[in-house]
C-alpha cells in the first residue's frame, strides 16, 4: 500500500488536493495510506516551499498546486 | 469587438437608452466581464504551458547566497513573475530564512509578488494601456526595493519567532507541471479552471462596483476630490480604505477604470490599486505564523507610507 502526504498548512487548496487523492483512489478502489502532513517544519523538511504539495513513499513528486486528476491518477498505480 | 457586444446587450437587446445612469454602468459591467475573462482565460493558459520554469524553490536557489543588491533584484523580479498562493508564504518565509537569504530580500519578494504579476499586466495592458501598466509595474518594483530595505533599517529580524531560525530544510525537486507539452497543457486548463474559481467571484464584485462608479458616482465629484487639483489627503485615504479591503490585483482593475475614466488623479488610483492587490489584512495575518505583532505592524506601515508616496509622486508629476 502507497503512502501519500499531502503537505499544506490547511489552507483550502490543501484541503481540496487531500479531497480529490481520497475521491480518486475510492473510484480507483486503490487504498492508499492517505495523511496530512501540516506542521510547518515537517513540510520544510522535506524540501517544499509551496503548498499545497505531495510526496508518495517519501518522494515528493508535486508542489505549488491542486494537482489534475490524471496526475493523481498516475500516483495510485 | 467587446464594445459591439456590449452595445447590443444593452442597448438591442434590452432596449435601454445610451446616455442613461444605469445604460451605461450595465455597458461598462458586461463589456469588461467579456474581456477580462477571455483575457484571464488566455494568460492563464499561457503562463501555465510556462510555469514549469518558476517556482518558489527555484528563486531560493537564483538569489541564495548572491551580493545583497543583486538578491534584492532578482527577488523582485523573479516575484513578478512567480505566482504563489498566499497560503504559501508562510513556507516560503521559512524557506528563504533557511537558505541565509537576508529579510529584508525576503520582504521585498513578499510585497512585489501579489502586486506584480502577468495577469494584472496583461489585464491592465488591456485595459487601462500600456502606459498605465508601465507606471503601476514601476511603482510595484519601487515599493517592493524600497519597502524591503525599510524592513531591514528597522531590524525586524528581532521579531522573528524563534522555531523559524531551526527549521532545517531537506532537497527535493518538486514537478508542479507536467512533463512534455500534454503534460504542460493539461497543468495550464488546470491552472485555468482553478484559478478562475477563485478569483472570478472577486472580479464580478470588482467590475460590478466599477460599473456602479461608472454610472451613479458623478464627475464633478470625482474631479473635486480625487482629481489632480483635489484634495492632498485623498491619496492617503485611498490607501487606509484599500487596507480592509480585500481582492486580488485583478478585481481591482475594473474599479480603476471607472475612477480614471471619470477623472481621478493616476496617482491616487495607483494607491489605491496597491493598496487593495498588496496590503490586505488577511495576507498579512497570515505571516503572524512567522512574525511578532511590531514586525507586522511595522510591515503594514512601511506599505502604507510607501503607496501614500507613490500617490503623491505620480500626481505631481501628472
Amino acid at each position: 500500500m502507497k503512502t501519500i502526504q499531502v503537505l499544506g498548512s490547511g489552507c483550502a487548496s490543501c484541503q481540496r488536493t487531500h479531497e480529490l487523492i481520497e475521491q480518486t483512489a475510492r473510484e480507483q478502489g486503490v487504498e492508499v495510506d492517505l495523511r496530512k502532513v501540516e506542521d510547518m517544519a515537517d513540510i520544510l523538511a522535506l524540501g517544499v516551499m509551496s503548498t499545497p504539495a505531495v510526496a508518495v513513499d517519501g518522494t515528493v513528486v508535486h508542489s505549488g498546486s491542486i494537482p489534475d486528476r490524471q496526475t493523481v491518477l498516475g500516483w495510485l498505480e | 469587438m467587446f464594445d459591439w457586444l456590449a452595445d447590443t446587450i444593452v442597448y438591442g437587446a434590452l432596449g435601454l437608452t445610451e446616455g442613461e445612469r444605469l445604460a451605461e454602468a450595465l455597458h461598462f459591467f458586461v463589456m469588461d466581464t467579456a474581456k477580462i475573462f477571455a483575457l484571464l482565460v488566455v494568460v492563464i493558459y499561457v503562463m501555465g504551458l510556462l510555469r514549469a520554469l518558476m517556482s518558489p524553490e527555484r528563486v531560493r536557489a537564483y538569489v541564495r547566497g548572491k551580493p545583497r543588491w543583486l538578491a534584492r533584484l532578482l527577488a523582485i523580479t523573479l516575484g513578478a513573475v512567480t505566482p504563489f498562493c498566499s497560503c504559501s508564504s508562510v513556507p516560503l518565509f521559512i524557506g528563504f530564512v533557511e537558505a541565509g537569504i537576508p529579510l529584508g530580500v525576503t520582504f521585498s519578494f513578499l510585497i512585489a509578488s501579489p502586486m506584480i504579476n502577468e495577469i494584472a499586466v496583461v489585464l491592465l495592458i488591456g485595459i487601462l494601456g500600456w502606459e498605465l501598466a508601465l507606471l503601476y509595474v514601476a511603482a510595484g518594483v519601487l515599493v517592493a526595493w524600497f519597502g524591503g530595505l525599510a524592513m531591514e533599517w528597522l531590524r525586524t529580524e528581532r521579531w522573528v519567532e524563534d522555531y523559524v531560525w531551526k527549521i532545517q530544510m531537506g532537497e527535493a525537486q518538486p514537478t508542479a507541471a507536467g512533463k512534455g507539452w500534454k503534460g504542460r497543457h493539461r497543468f495550464a486548463v488546470e491552472e485555468v479552471r482553478e484559478i478562475v474559481r477563485r478569483i472570478w467571484k472577486w472580479v464580478l464584485i470588482g467590475i460590478a462596483v466599477g460599473a456602479a462608479f461608472h454610472g451613479f458616482v458623478p464627475g464633478e465629484w470625482v474631479t473635486t476630490y480625487l482629481g489632480a487639483q483635489g484634495d492632498w489627503l485623498a491619496v492617503p485615504g485611498a490607501v487606509l480604505l484599500g487596507i480592509p479591503l480585500y481582492a486580488n490585483a485583478t478585481g481591482i482593475i475594473p474599479v480603476a477604470e471607472a475612477m480614471l475614466g471619470k477623472g481621478a488623479a493616476v496617482g491616487t488610483t495607483l494607491a489605491f490599486m496597491m493598496s487593495v492587490a498588496a496590503l490586505s489584512l488577511p495576507e498579512i495575518l497570515i505571516l503572524r505564523k512567522v512574525i511578532r505583532w511590531p514586525a507586522l505592524a511595522l510591515f503594514a506601515g512601511v506599505l502604507a507610507v510607501a503607496f501614500t508616496l507613490v500617490g503623491w509622486t505620480f500626481n505631481l508629476m501628472a
